[in-house]
């Protein structure tokens, strides 16, 4: 029944010194879609590929506010999310209210990446099945981590989790060096650009399916009032319009008569189909 | 005998017919897969080195740190799963603020290292945890003067002048029997520390991309466990490299 | 099942962890009556320092304390240091129980720890670190166990000055000239008429000057006080407390001053 004799639960070590159960659950984060994040000298953002089961259904919520300074990106079970998002919710608010400060962002990424710790050592628990994009600002500038279920975080550049999210980091890995100077503008272009790269062969992004979380000073494209310091604040459906109307026509794909605009333009329902 | 397939190695609370625990010496080789961490006691101080595997060029450069700091004047360092260092580590300052509070003086290393070791221990003895994926070099100047340890996961930990865990420990070990340790500044110690962890990444993990990690702490600190001063950490980094292609040349 | 060893031979508390969850490092130990001890609070402080005196000056603050500890009326301990530097930017000074004042000192110590542990660039700023003694307070009196104390938190960190008060009662407030205890009646006017509307203008030494005179009024109508202070000043170089310094004063026969023996007018 298991594919080998050291990987029934967590609290095994294999011979190679490997955690079996914790790998399998860093595929449960490659289950769901691909979340992409960037970080620039100014800005902080997030990507994620929104799934729908259906016509008649809604799409997935792929990104929550912690705090006016910190958002996160999921990619795999979205209750283990929600839990850990609670967590961290608890632990900004700790923060500020015992110091007024708001907390700092590499200390909110650790302390669940303590507790996803605990659930890879003990016996009756399983490690968490969902991995974090992190973004967030607080007095060393803008920050992007990682978090996965092993415990692990790290800080990067650019990263990408979730489904195909390979592609995206290849991308990224071509790219990363601009992306410190860039515009928002530009970053969100550099950002939807590597989403793409996770897209099933006959898909697109649309505003149905494409949400964007930004941390920093307000674009041009952007509508709504924002406070000055730029806090955390999720773009969706119409407000992601000005945004994929940016993107360059995709390099790998049939060469297409319609111009760049038009073609991120959600077309019918071919973009409703489920992923 | 052979533990693979005959059911004595699945949980920590079972022994082998010849008396080992085969759960025990696999957390050993979570740390032997992993970069190498070093030690140095020296005259008037500590420094911790580290060789950090960068698995990505997407990693913002000296932002995931491997040396953590316990107290103002100790010092960790760890080899193995980083999730379980950081474990380790936080019941290491909760061990030394407890100590703090109890008797209001700061923490000795022996102390801290003491009682890391016996809950590092309590993790071997039950099936419904696993051991400790990590070796931790302990280091701090305290009452006693320069200390240094290596606590490993069985909970077994002891005191060293020169201290080596992870990949390249062999190699590491080698280098560091040749120094008089005792002797020498906390300067001079950096620039060793150095060599050695370039040179083990040169023999054991050649094809991969590293970091370079340094702390300090001793009469240079002011007592306190700090990064090493940028402007000697470049020097050091630099005469590491600089060694390393001299040493190919020759060959 | 209860999977935890460390659980099993006694009795599983379901108050507090019903199904076992606990993982062994944050596991609640045996639990005592929370009565059987009987209860203990603070009804009044002991051992007591008296004021504190602190005042926004050009480059930063200003803060001082006489070195006495009484034991009631009695002058018992002559050299404690009521200043005390907290990280490299904020200095604090107590009045009232010192014991508690202790107390605060080291609960602030292992929070500063805490900070210098996660070696990640930030660290407290002055205001953080008042709004940590105030919920600290807060929290106690709500307790009805208070920290006896009166406290001036004075601080300076990228080119801003702190300076503001938090009591046994987690009551706050911020002043650019600030007193505690009987000072604050009788300091309070002068370091006001002193101070107010020259805070960006007074230099180091008028402000030790103005301190200076403040305390010797004080020395000379405050039972519970000294003549031997400290000065703490907290600007762009970190924060200072100076080493005890004895205050000049003048026990002679008042009959040179106007109103007093032969000289009426």
């Amino acid at each position: 029944m298991f594919r080998n004799t050291y990987d029934s639960d967590n609290t095994v070590f294999s011979p190679q010194g490997r955690l079996h159960q914790v790998e399998y659950a860093l595929e449960a984060v490659k289950q769901g879609s691909a979340a992409v994040g960037l970080r620039s000298k100014t800005h902080a953002i997030l990507l994620a590929l929104k799934r729908s089961t259906g016509e008649l259904a809604s799409y997935q919520q792929k990104m929550f506010r912690i705090d006016d300074h910190v958002g996160i990106a999921i990619a795999g079970l979205t209750s283990d999310a929600r839990v850990l998002s609670n967590f961290m919710r608890q632990q900004a608010m700790s923060s500020k209210m015992t110091f007024n400060r708001p907390i700092p962002v590499n200390r909110l990424v650790s302390s669940i990446a303590d507790k996803a710790q605990v659930n890879t050592q003990e016996y009756g628990r399983r490690p968490y099945g969902v991995g974090f994009l992190v973004v967030g600002q607080d007095q060393t500038g803008p920050h992007l981590y990682e978090f996965s279920p092993s415990g692990n975080s790290y800080e990067f550049y650019a990263v990408s989790i979730g489904a195909r999210s390979q592609s995206a980091k290849t991308y990224l890995e071509r790219n990363y060096e601009k992306f410190q100077d860039c515009t928002l503008e530009e970053l969100i272009k550099h950002g939807l650009h590597a989403l793409r790269e996770t897209l099933q062969q006959d898909k697109e992004l649309t505003i149905h399916n494409t949400s964007i979380g930004l941390i920093g000073e307000k674009s041009t494209l952007e509508t709504g009032v924002i406070s000055a310091q730029g806090s955390f604040r999720i773009l969706e459906n119409e407000s992601v319009q000005p945004f994929l109307a940016t993107m360059d026509p995709p390099r790998n794909k049939q060469p297409t008569t319609a111009p760049a605009g038009e073609q991120t333009v959600p077309g019918g329902d071919e973009s409703m189909e489920t992923d | 005998m052979t533990s693979i397939g005959t059911g004595y190695d699945l949980s920590a609370s079972t022994y082998s017919p010849d008396g080992r625990i085969f759960q025990v010496e696999y957390a050993n080789k979570a740390v032997e897969n992993s970069g190498t961490a070093i030690g140095i006691k020296c005259r008037d101080g500590v420094i911790l080195a580290v060789e950090k595997l960068v698995h990505s060029k997407l990693l913002v450069p000296n932002a995931n740190r491997r040396i953590q700091t316990i107290d103002r004047h100790i010092g960790l360092a760890t080899a193995g799963l980083l999730a379980d260092g950081r474990h380790l580590a936080n019941r290491a300052r909760e061990e030394a603020s407890n100590h703090r509070e109890t008797f209001r003086v700061q923490p000795p290393l022996k102390i801290v290292v003491d009682r890391l070791g016996g809950y590092t221990q309590a993790y071997t003895l039950y099936s419904s945890v696993r051991p400790f994926g990590v070796s931790s070099i302990l280091g701090a100047v305290d009452k006693d003067g320069p200390g240094l340890y290596i606590l490993e996961p069985s909970g077994v930990y002891l005191g060293y002048y020169g201290a080596a865990v992870g990949k390249g420990r062999q190699l590491a070990k080698t280098e560091l029997e040749k120094l008089k340790l005792s002797e020498m500044s906390m300067r001079d110690a950096v620039f060793e520390a150095a060599r050695i962890i370039y040179l083990v990444n040169e023999d054991a993990n050649k094809e991969k991309e590293f970091e370079l990690e340094m702390t300090w702490v001793g009469a240079e600190t002011n007592g306190l466990h700090v990064p090493v001063a940028q402007a000697l950490f470049d020097e050091a980094e630099a005469k590491a490299k600089a060694a390393m292609s001299e040493d190919f040349e020759e060959s | 099942m209860d999977h935890f060893p460390t659980n099993w031979g006694r009795p599983r508390n379901d108050a507090i962890d019903l199904y076992g969850t606990y993982p062994i490092h944050s596991r609640p130990g045996p639990t005592t009556d929370a009565f059987s001890d009987g209860v203990q609070r603070t009804q009044q402080p002991i051992v007591t320092g008296t004021s504190v005196l602190a005042i926004k000056y050009k480059d930063g603050i200003m803060m001082a304390a006489d070195t006495l500890a009484s034991y009631g009326s009695l002058a018992r301990f002559k050299s404690i240091q009521r200043l005390h530097s907290v990280g490299e930017h904020t200095v604090i000074g107590a009045s009232g129980d010192l014991s508690d004042y202790q107390y605060i000192q080291s609960l602030l110590d292992e929070v500063m720890i805490e900070e210098f542990s996660a070696a990640d660039g930030h660290s407290l700023s002055p205001d953080e670190i008042h709004e940590f003694l105030s919920r600290v307070m807060y929290s106690r009196r709500s307790q009805m166990n208070p920290l006896w104390n009166s406290i001036l938190v004075g601080g300076f960190k990228n080119g801003k000055r702190f300076l503001a008060y938090v009591d046994l009662l987690g009551t706050t407030y911020s002043a650019s000239t600030l007193a505690t205890g009987y000072g604050s009646y009788i300091a309070q006017p002068l370091l006001r008429k002193a101070v107010e509307g020259n805070e960006d203008t007074l230099t180091e030494e008028q402000a030790r000057s103005i301190l200076t005179q403040s305390l010797r009024v004080l020395f000379y109508r405050d039972a519970r006080s000294l003549n031997k202070y400290q000065i703490a000043t907290i600007n762009a170089q970190g924060t200072h407390i100076s080493d005890p310094v004895t205050l000049d004063t003048e026990w002679s026969f008042a009959e040179g001053i106007r109103g007093y023996g032969s000289q009426t007018k």
